[in-house]
Order: C-alpha cells, then sequence, then structure tokens
C-alpha cells in the first residue's frame, strides 16, 4: 500500500508546480483582498459560482473558452518550436475582418455552407499569414519575434479599425462603426442543447488535432526537435525555417478562426467589440496549459470562467470590474515562479522510487 | 477620399512644429522607458514588463499627486512603486528555470491589472500635474509657443541619459554592470556576484519606467484612464535594440518615436482625419522597420550585451 501511494506520488509530481501555483495565486489573492478589509472568501466563492455555479454561469464561462483555446493555440503551436508569440490579437483582429470582408463579395444568394468555408479559409489565412510573417521575421531577418509579433498586432489592431470605420463601414451603423452585417444564413448557430456556438466545437477539435499532431506526427517531433535544439535540427537536415514557419501559420490559423467564430456567432459583423482581449488571455491560457494543447482545454475553461466572473464581484461586492485581471496576473506570475522547481523534481521522483525498490532503506542524500 | 481633405496649400511649416513639440512632448515618456530598459539590458536581463510598470507608474504617480497635493511626490511614488515591481522581477528572474521574457510578460499582465484595480477610483478627479518651462514666451505665434513649453521631466531625461553614458562608460560600477551581462563567467571570476548586480539594474530600470509612466498621468495626456499607455514600455525594447544599448543614442531615438507618435494627431489637427488610425500606427510601422534594418539573423547586432536572451 505505501509502495503504491510512493509510486503514485512519483507519478504526479510533474503536477506539483501548477499546484503550488494555483495554490499560491489565491492565497496571493486573498491576502491581496483583505489587506483592503474586502470580503476575500466570499469573492473566491462568487468567482466559483460566477464561473461554475450554474448552466448559465456555464455557458457563459464556455462561449469565452472557446475562442480562448484557439488564441492560445496561437501561442503554444509556435512555441512548440523555441518562439514566444504574444500578438495573437492581431490575428484574431484581421480573421474576424476577413471574415466579414467575404460575404460582401459573394454574389447574392450564395448557399451557405461554402460560403462558411471560404470565410473560414479567409480567416485562417488571414490570420496565420499576420503570425507568419513574425516567425519569417524572425527566421530571415534575426527579428525577435515576441516584439515584432506585437508591433504586428497593434498595426492589425490600426487596419481593423482604419477600415471598420473607413472603406468598410456600414452606412446605418451610426454609434458603432461595423462593417455591413452578415447574411442570416450565414451566421454560426448553437450547439444542439445549449445555448454555446460551434465556435467551442471546433476549439476543441483543433485542440485535440494539434495534441495529436504535436505528440504522434513526424510534423510534431520535428517542431519539438526546433525547439529544443536548432543545432541538433540543423545537424540532422530539418528544414528548421520551413518547421518554424508551418508552427507560426498553424498558430496564426487558429486565432485567424477565432476571430471568425467571434464573429460570424457572436457580433454579425466586424466591430471594435471584437478585441476584447482574447489574443492578450491566450497567452497565459498557452502558459498555464505549459504549451500543452490538450492541458489548453482545461485551462481555457479555468481563465474563461475567472473572466465571465468579473461581472458577478463588480454586482455583488462592488470589486473594480480589473478583479479578475489582478487574479490572473497572480495566476501568470506563479505559474511562471514556481516552473523553478522543475529542476528538483527529478531528483525527488529518483528518490522516491529508490524507496519503492527499498521500503525499508529509506535513502537520505 | 483622401484628396478632398488635403487642403490646396499644405502647411508644412505646421506639420513641422508639430511633430517638434511631439518629438519632445510624446517622446519623454520613451526616453524614460527605454534608459529603464538599456540598464536592465547591459545586466544582461530582458524586461518586458516595464509595459506593466510604467502603467502601475502612472497610476501610482497620479494617485500620490492627488493625496499629496504635490506632483513631485507622485513621480517619486510612481519611481518607489516601479523600484518594487522591477525589484520583484529581477528576484524572481534569479531562481533557477524562470524565462525571463516570459516572466515579463506575467508582470506585464499584473502590473496592468494592479493598476487598473488600485485607478479606479482614480479616473474622475483631477490631480495636480507637473510644471513646465515656458521657453517659447518671446514669440508671438503661439503655436511656436506652444511647442516650447518644455516639460521638466524632460530636461531630467536629457541629463540622466548623459550621466548613465558617462556612468557606463567610466565608472567601475559602470564596468562592473557591463561584464556582468557582457560575459557572466568572467564576472564570477574576478570574484562579482551576479544575481545583486542584476537585481539591483532591474529594479533602478523599473524606477526609471514608472517616472516615464509618471510624466503619461502627470503631464501629456495628464490625467489617469485606462487606455493611458500605447505599448511605450514593450517599445522601449525595440528602442534600446535600436540605440545599440547606448545611452546617448535613446535619447535621439526617444526623440524619433516621439516625432512618429506625434504624426497622426499633428495630421488630424491640420484637418487629414481619414486615415487617423494608419497614422497613429506609425510609431509601430517604424519600430519594425527600423529593428529589419538593424537586426541579422546570422550574427549578433553590435553592442548588445553578450548575456542577453533577446539576440541569442
Amino acid at each position: 500500500m505505501r509502495i503504491f501511494l510512493l509510486r503514485l506520488t512519483a507519478k504526479m509530481l510533474p503536477a506539483l508546480p501548477t499546484l503550488c501555483a494555483i495554490a499560491g495565486a489565491l492565497l496571493m489573492f486573498v491576502v491581496f483582498l483583505a489587506l483592503q478589509g474586502k470580503p476575500a472568501l466570499e469573492a473566491c466563492q462568487l468567482i466559483y459560482v460566477g464561473a461554475f455555479g450554474s448552466g448559465f454561469a456555464w455557458e457563459n464561462t464556455l462561449q469565452r473558452a472557446a475562442p480562448l483555446m484557439l488564441t492560445a493555440l496561437c501561442v503554444a503551436i509556435p512555441a512548440r518550436t523555441g518562439l514566444i508569440i504574444i500578438g495573437g490579437e492581431g490575428a484574431v483582429a484581421l480573421g474576424g475582418l476577413a471574415c466579414a470582408v467575404i460575404p460582401m463579395m459573394l454574389p447574392a444568394a450564395f448557399p451557405a455552407t461554402p460560403a462558411l468555408l471560404l470565410m473560414a479559409t479567409a480567416a485562417l489565412v488571414a490570420g496565420g499569414a499576420w503570425i507568419a510573417l513574425a516567425g519569417w521575421l524572425r527566421q530571415y531577418r534575426g527579428v525577435n519575434e515576441t516584439i515584432s509579433s506585437l508591433l504586428l498586432a497593434y498595426i492589425a489592431l490600426a487596419l481593423f479599425n482604419h477600415m471598420v470605420e473607413g472603406p468598410l463601414r456600414h452606412p446605418e451603423s451610426l454609434n458603432k462603426p461595423s462593417t455591413p452585417p452578415l447574411p442570416e444564413e450565414y451566421l454560426i448557430g448553437s450547439l444542439p442543447g445549449l445555448d454555446v456556438h460551434w465556435g467551442l466545437f471546433w476549439g476543441v477539435l483543433a485542440c485535440i488535432a494539434m495534441y495529436v499532431l504535436v505528440r504522434h506526427g513526424v510534423f510534431g517531433f520535428s517542431m519539438s526537435v526546433v525547439g529544443g535544439n536548432v543545432r541538433a535540427a540543423r545537424l540532422v537536415g530539418l528544414p528548421v525555417n520551413r518547421i518554424v514557419l508551418m508552427a507560426c501559420l498553424l498558430g496564426g490559423g487558429a486565432a485567424g478562426l477565432a476571430g471568425m467564430m467571434e464573429v460570424a456567432a457572436i457580433h454579425g459583423s466586424a466591430n471594435s467589440a471584437l478585441l476584447a482581449g482574447y489574443g492578450y488571455s491566450g497567452i497565459l491560457v498557452a502558459f498555464a496549459a505549459r504549451h500543452n494543447p490538450l492541458a489548453i482545454i482545461a485551462c481555457a475553461l479555468v481563465i474563461g470562467g475567472i473572466e465571465s466572473s468579473g461581472s458577478l464581484l463588480q454586482r455583488r461586492l462592488d470589486l473594480p470590474g480589473a478583479t479578475t485581471l489582478v487574479l490572473q496576473g497572480l495566476l501568470f506570475i506563479n505559474l511562471l515562479a514556481w516552473e523553478s522547481l522543475t529542476g528538483w523534481l527529478g531528483v525527488w521522483r529518483l528518490r522516491l522510487l529508490e524507496t519503492t525498490r527499498n521500503p525499508n532503506r529509506a535513502v537520505h542524500a | 477620399m483622401l484628396n478632398e481633405v488635403v487642403p490646396s496649400a499644405f502647411d508644412f511649416g505646421s506639420l513641422a512644429l508639430a511633430l517638434f513639440a511631439g518629438a519632445i512632448r510624446i517622446g519623454t515618456p520613451f526616453l524614460f522607458v527605454s534608459l529603464g530598459e538599456c540598464l536592465t539590458e547591459k545586466a544582461g536581463r530582458v524586461n518586458l514588463g516595464l509595459e506593466g510598470i510604467l502603467v502601475c507608474g502612472a497610476m501610482t504617480g497620479y494617485a500620490v499627486s492627488l493625496q499629496t497635493g504635490s506632483p513631485w511626490i507622485g513621480v517619486l511614488g510612481a519611481g518607489i512603486s516601479g523600484l518594487v515591481l522591477g525589484a520583484f522581477h529581477g528576484l524572481v528572474c534569479s531562481l533557477r528555470g524562470v524565462n525571463d521574457i516570459a516572466f515579463g510578460i506575467a508582470l506585464m499582465v499584473f502590473g496592468t491589472g494592479l493598476a487598473f484595480y488600485l485607478g479606479t477610483p482614480y479616473i474622475q478627479p483631477q490631480a495636480p500635474t507637473l510644471p513646465a518651462f515656458a521657453l517659447g514666451d518671446w514669440s508671438t505665434n503661439s503655436q511656436l509657443r506652444n511647442a516650447l513649453e518644455i516639460n521638466v521631466l524632460f530636461l531630467v531625461g536629457v541629463v540622466l541619459a548623459g550621466l548613465l553614458h558617462w556612468g557606463m562608460a567610466s565608472t567601475r560600477w559602470g564596468l562592473v554592470l557591463r561584464l556582468v551581462g557582457d560575459h557572466a563567467e568572467t564576472a564570477r571570476a574576478l570574484g562579482y556576484r551576479l544575481i545583486p548586480v542584476r537585481v539591483t539594474a532591474t529594479a533602478a530600470g523599473g524606477f526609471l519606467a514608472a517616472v516615464g509612466g509618471a510624466y503619461l498621468s502627470l503631464y501629456y495626456p495628464g490625467s489617469w484612464n485606462e487606455g493611458l499607455s500605447s505599448g511605450q514600455g514593450l517599445m522601449a525594447v525595440a528602442l534600446v535594440i535600436f540605440a545599440r544599448w547606448r545611452p546617448w543614442r535613446c535619447l535621439f531615438a526617444a526623440l524619433l518615436f516621439g516625432a512618429a507618435g506625434a504624426l497622426g494627431p499633428a495630421l488630424q489637427s491640420l484637418g487629414i482625419t481619414s486615415g487617423y488610425y494608419l497614422f497613429n500606427a506609425a510609431p509601430y510601422v517604424l519600430t519594425l522597420v527600423i529593428m529589419v534594418i538593424t537586426c541579422r539573423p546570422d550574427r549578433t547586432i553590435s553592442g548588445a550585451p553578450g548575456e542577453l536572451s533577446l539576440t541569442r
């Protein structure tokens, strides 16, 4: 029995930094609120209630988690090749814009399915190309991809605002500049039996597909080689540049798709409501998931839940709207800081396994 | 569409004057943040969290100025908040296995969140703002007088750039800083401890970035709101690369970026409104173009500290 427990502990050890991080973030959050005399524990409880407490809360959370899964892939997939891309928001904006432009160019009464396919393709290409540009700048011009992707995101947002408020503006959108609304039949509906749009399905599917690619595909393996050691990758003859570009294309495409889903399922046209920060939250989701596509699904639910509980905190406890942002920041900081435990984990695991082999002679070294 | 709004005789003089004014007015926060980033990077670390520190400094400066009635105590308060956050970045990144770029992103989220949270009550009231020297009183041209109204912090920044330039080149302290950033092994062999130097440099960098934030909320635009920063803290990283890690060149780079940032508002005031968003993106395009020109894939940039993860 004891041996079984020890083995189980050894198996679970890799989860230790994440658990410590969650505990640390919650503790800091409670202390932060308690210092100001705010009801800290009640706030934590409300975050849970607002995120997962009711069917309505769940739907709200899932609605937010759907784009987060896709924008997190925009960070996680390039990260497998060693790139830190933080410009997902730009890919979301361009994806949404591309999706809103396509119906304007189609003839009237164009059937919905091919139209949606075209819209998705346009969003994938727009988002993918934008992130791939950051990858290209890094591989061929030596420009740091973290900064260039963020600059490209700012430029994309400017382009988006320019197009929506200028050439593409619908004359009837007076108070809130928007592109012309999508035709009714091109809108993406809800999943059967849920008040959550199909974007959730595609988000989960994309995460699973990327997991299979990363863990079981040859391409996924070569991405890990490039990310692990570029020189080794070059020595064995891997086309490093092409692999990096492909990873950026995939990630950016996912973020572009997130923009398309938001436009076609929620807003109905491209307008500034699309720029709700999903690209930035996706960074946190990807880091929390340690760039594992399957873990992204769970992490997107947690972060989406935290974000959707914000309005409840505001209403019930009169806390500022940025409360959930503070919690996210604490979570992010803790996740990275506890990462330093990883170096010790191997040692502890070995010791535990050693003890299981010689249960009577525990090792003290 | 563009042709309709351009007046027949385009007033280039006004535009040049507006760009000159903007170079100083919008460039000052760039100057402080880039000096802070330069100091941090000279010790071999990158702090992308300066963006969060800048926003936090803007909020703290405004709040302290409102409470005490003195904008200068506000600037000091902002600096201290930046010092704390910078030291935090420095300490956590000294732990084994913590990536400084990733932690900078986390600090950016945290600093921004903290500033938005604590700054909610300060969005409405008006705090006392920083004074400026009216150097243009001799002129009758109101636009020129406006342009020559130069804030004290800008002059402080200019002095500081010169001081840092001299300090890094010719003091023992500056040499240790550069050694730690250039070749950690040598520094260790000579008996210098890396972590205290790096933490001090990052903390000092945080101080400067927060002062840059206080300039935003206490002088121009001169109020606290959540859309105050437009990525100055992050662009500072690119700016430092452009300045090749020389504090003196940071000054010129900051002025250039300030002028680029003034392009949108300047054209708008001259009646060109159609491409407003595109002109406002000028600093980002400029940054990107500069990085493409200065960076090369096959060799590190000349002047880059050897221990920097950014340029490897």
